[in-house]
């Protein structure tokens, strides 16, 4: 499948994924994220069911403290 | 656009800031300064001696609540400013309350949990609120990593990568350059992509 993430193109060899699955497979560490599927908010709680298909317009912001 | 259109169209808008700190009261500063002159800004801290690195407070200041110092500081630029403050450590409950009627909603926390928390909270119960976060910007120098990112109704300022540590602190310009985007990016969503009702433009 391909997903638009943070508004760059990426293909997966598979037809779906949870947000768990994305965030393994591109590596993503950082603990306080906000994630959007198509414009949906998907909650940490959801991270494990919430699925991603082709064509989703996926994004995942990483926060880090300082201000 | 004259400067004075400039303020006119200002006139109509209200911004929240979320936080008072190096963010939160460098940005409003700036806006104020342009002409934005109705904002609700929330903060629980107190000015401290090591805030006046980055910070838009004074010597004079420490001790103080930050939302009271900094209505004060407004006010020496803009007189007649209708500013709300509170002073208080924000929970999900209170933001659909004090960001009910802004414009825009600039994210100026510190920590990244109280970041996380209003944002999903004002994705939550505003999904379509312009709001402008800043990420990333210890440390000092690489001005051209800063930048800001889109992504729907969220505008990321900042470098997205370095964190605050004990050898990597906040200081007075990269924070401040951060704030200016996110005031610089509040004015571009104000001025151009918004009507005087705060309904969005269609590009």
């Amino acid at each position: 499948m391909e997903i638009l993430l943070n508004n760059r193109r990426e293909s997966f060899d598979t037809e779906a994924l949870t947000v768990s699955e994305v965030l393994a497979l591109k590596k993503f560490t950082f603990r306080m994220l906000v994630v959007k599927i198509n414009g949906e908010l998907v909650k940490k709680e959801q991270y494990g069911s919430a699925t991603i298909k082709h064509g989703d317009e996926v994004i995942i912001l990483h926060l880090i403290s300082g201000g | 656009m004259t400067f004075e259109d400039i303020r006119k169209k200002l006139k109509y808008f209200k911004v929240g800031i979320a936080g008072a700190g190096g963010l939160g009261s460098n940005c409003t500063a700036s806006l104020v300064r342009a002409g934005v002159a109705n904002l609700v800004v929330a903060d629980f801290d107190v000015v401290t001696e090591s805030n006046l690195n980055r910070q838009f407070y004074f010597a004079d200041q420490v001790g103080m609540k930050k939302v009271v110092a900094l209505r004060e500081n407004l006010l020496r630029i803009h007189r007649n400013l209708e500013i709300q403050i509170i002073d208080k450590k924000l929970v999900p409950g209170d933001i659909p309350v004090l960001f009910a009627d802004c414009h825009v909603v600039v994210e100026a926390f510190d920590d990244k949990a109280q970041k996380q928390m209003l944002i999903e909270t004002l994705l939550e119960y505003f999904p379509h609120k312009p709001v402008v976060v800043g990420t990333g910007m210890a440390g000092w120098g690489e001005n051209n990593r800063l930048k800001t990112v889109v992504y729907d109704n969220l505008y990321v300022c900042g470098d997205q990568q370095t964190e605050i540590s004990l050898d990597c602190p906040p200081i007075g310009p990269r924070v401040a350059i951060v704030a200016n985007m996110q005031a610089n990016m509040v004015l571009e969503l104000l001025l151009g992509k918004m009507d005087t009702h705060g309904d969005t433009i269609e590009q």
